[in-house]
């Protein structure tokens, strides 16, 4: 009854042809979108395949080979596990180097987390010649190249000076328990090289403060919150989601780099005699694997808390 | 007690040392410059450092009295350093190394971020979550046997084998790029996109005729974050130019080998062997290409980052 009560509107107003089926022209539309999409797309897709997947499924099958490059071609033969057990088990080098990778790494992520987020909330503020600090601040971003951080180590640039040569602390380190020497060690004298590695963190973070909308500061201010209460509530979980990113960020890219001690084996055995590409290979993906877990090590606590700040 | 404190003449002294609702105290401006200053001091003391040596006389370098201040301009480190380096070939190689590249890369990802935004398709999760991958899978898990590759097809040493992956998408860090175009074709207003439809533009003519001007800072971001990292790169760059072009940073590695062919050491006064200066020298005219970019386009990595919203939601 009451649909025929609302019928006059549309007698009004006939329609002169019947709409068609509606269902199927949003199917048609629907895959006319997803076929432009994939346009876009497709030579992501292509490349993917051929630059990505592909060579990753073809290392995997040379570490499970030993591989000879010879002037015809690639020689295969087929060694099952060999190249990972003597990497795991018969390499001194191997699995010593990635320790050292792996507590560097858990050391140095909240370092550049924890600086650059000072950092990105001093050059929040106002302040004069603040130009001036942001272009110092910020040079990191382009300077950090394996070459010339080698140079700089080299040179000693690297470290607080004189810290490594202070007795004091010379006799410190000996008394140290032998686990816990190595990370201190590195932590002392790497500091600075720590602090090169904060470039694009801090020009994240600070893009997200500059998304906290002054207003919550105002209000916040007027309900008597004190600076310390403001950045305990306010903004600290305001840059939850972005921690986690600069996070994941700084493991891949303390993991990629070419002066990495891990990658500078990985790549010198590639050329071994002894070792070839097979045991490379195999090295790779150990490699790979220990990374994923120490960006699940770093990730895992951070997007959990990111994810209960937005709750 | 209260009294005295709450006299206005100690409360302007309070509000003048411990600052006030309206302004900073002097103690608090204090720490905030001493922070800024600390921290500058630790990006620009290695360089200050380099630059310092770079300019030491061999005399300079001896005496032990001279720290900061060398007693003389001397160039001649920076003429060895520019010889050893080959200094105009490696500087235009690392140039077209790193800008063609970039050039490309940026494109593609435009591109490719288009799609990401604007359409909705089966699938599109996998790819965001393939995307992520490769930027997590190291670089050696997928670079011998893409190098066996180009060797087989005679591309080793030809720029090519680094412009080929930029052109598909899988180019140096491109799924940052991506995923930047994503989130600022994400912003645009879907109904400029719908009004230009009725008027019969097509998809591509959308995307280049509002997609690609209204995104702009995102594209002179990308392209200055990408020539940056191309040049910085050198896992790859070595292992696929090999026995071709040779970069500055490449240059910068073998820096001692190719100090003493240029001047070996047997031959040469004691003057003349390499030292702290010649090698600082080499590492600036590394970076100061870099330097003169950076500073010249300073602008542009403070501003536009946020212009670009490269932080994500």
């Amino acid at each position: 009854m009451t649909a025929q009560k609302t019928l006059p509107v549309d007698e009004r107003w006939p329609r002169t042809a019947p709409a068609p089926a509606p269902t199927r022209r949003q199917i048609s539309l629907r895959t006319r979108e997803a076929l432009y999409g994939y346009a876009f797309v497709m030579i992501w897709i292509i490349g993917f395949c051929v630059f990505t997947a592909v060579p990753l499924l073809q290392t995997f099958q040379y570490s499970l080979n030993q591989v000879n490059v010879t002037a015809t071609g690639i020689n295969l033969t087929f060694m099952d596990w060999a190249n990972y057990t003597r990497a795991l088990f018969t390499d001194p080098n191997f699995i010593e180097l990635v320790i050292g990778y792996t507590i560097e790494t858990l050391i140095s992520v909240p370092i550049v987390l924890i600086f650059s987020m000072i950092v990105a909330m001093l050059l929040n503020m106002k302040f004069r010649m603040k130009g001036l600090f942001r272009v110092i601040f910020f040079l990191p971003i382009v300077i950090t190249s394996g070459p010339v951080i080698r140079e700089l180590t080299a040179q000693g640039a690297a470290t607080v000076p004189g810290i490594a040569e202070n007795p004091a602390i010379a006799q410190f380190l000996t008394d140290l328990p032998r686990t816990l020497r190595s990370p201190v060690e590195y932590l002392l004298t790497s500091f600075i090289l720590i602090l090169w590695f904060s470039g694009v963190q801090i020009l994240i973070y600070l893009a997200a403060l500059q998304k906290i909308n002054p207003n919550v500061y105002e209000a916040a201010a007027i309900d008597g919150a004190s600076a310390w209460e403001i950045f305990w509530k306010i903004i600290l979980p305001s840059l939850s989601t972005v921690t986690a990113v600069n996070a994941i960020y700084t493991v891949i890219t303390l993991s990629h780099f070419s002066e990495n001690k891990v990658i500078q084996y990985i790549y010198n055995q590639t050329y071994n005699v002894q070792g070839g590409i097979g045991y490379a290979s195999a090295m790779s993906f150990i490699y790979f694997g220990v990374m994923i877990l120490v960006l699940l090590i770093v990730a895992w606590p951070l997007a959990r808390w990111a994810r209960r700040a937005f709750a | 007690m209260t009294a005295v404190l709450h006299h206005p003449r100690v409360q302007q002294v309070r509000g003048f040392f411990f600052g006030s609702r309206a302004h900073r105290g002097i103690i608090f401006t204090i720490v905030l410059y001493a922070l800024l200053v600390a921290i500058g001091f630790v990006y620009l003391q290695p360089l200050l450092f380099m630059f310092v040596n770079s300019i030491k006389s061999p005399a300079d370098l001896l005496n032990p009295m001279v720290q900061w201040v060398p007693t003389e301009l001397f160039l001649g480190n920076y003429e060895k350093a520019f010889r050893v380096l080959n200094y105009p070939n490696t500087l235009l190689a690392s140039i077209f190394i790193s800008v063609v590249p970039a050039l490309i890369q940026t494109a593609v990802a435009s591109i490719i971020g288009f799609g990401l935004a604007r359409y909705r398709f089966r699938g599109k999760w996998l790819i965001f979550l393939l995307l992520l991958a490769t930027f997590i899978i190291p670089p050696q898990n997928t670079v011998i046997p893409q190098m066996l590759t180009y060797r087989e097809l005679n591309l080793l040493g030809n720029p090519l084998a680094l412009i080929l992956p930029a052109l598909f998408g899988q180019g140096y860090r491109s799924a940052i790029f991506i995923l930047i175009f994503y989130q600022t074709f994400q912003s645009l207003p879907k109904v400029l996109e719908e009004s230009a439809r009725l008027d019969g533009a097509s998809d591509l003519r959308i995307f280049f005729s509002i997609a690609v001007p209204s995104a702009i800072p995102a594209y002179i971001v990308s392209f200055i974050f990408s020539t940056v990292w191309y040049w910085n790169e050198t896992f790859l760059t070595v292992i696929y130019l090999e026995g071709g072009l040779t970069t500055l940073p490449m240059q910068l590695s073998s820096f001692a080998q190719a100090y003493e062919n240029l001047y070996p050491p047997g031959t040469v006064s004691i003057f003349d062997r390499l030292n702290e200066a010649v090698k600082m020298s080499g590492t600036f005219l590394n970076i100061l290409p870099l330097l003169v970019m950076y500073f010249v386009l300073q602008r542009w990595f403070v501003e536009s980052i946020e212009m670009t919203g490269i932080t994500g939601e």
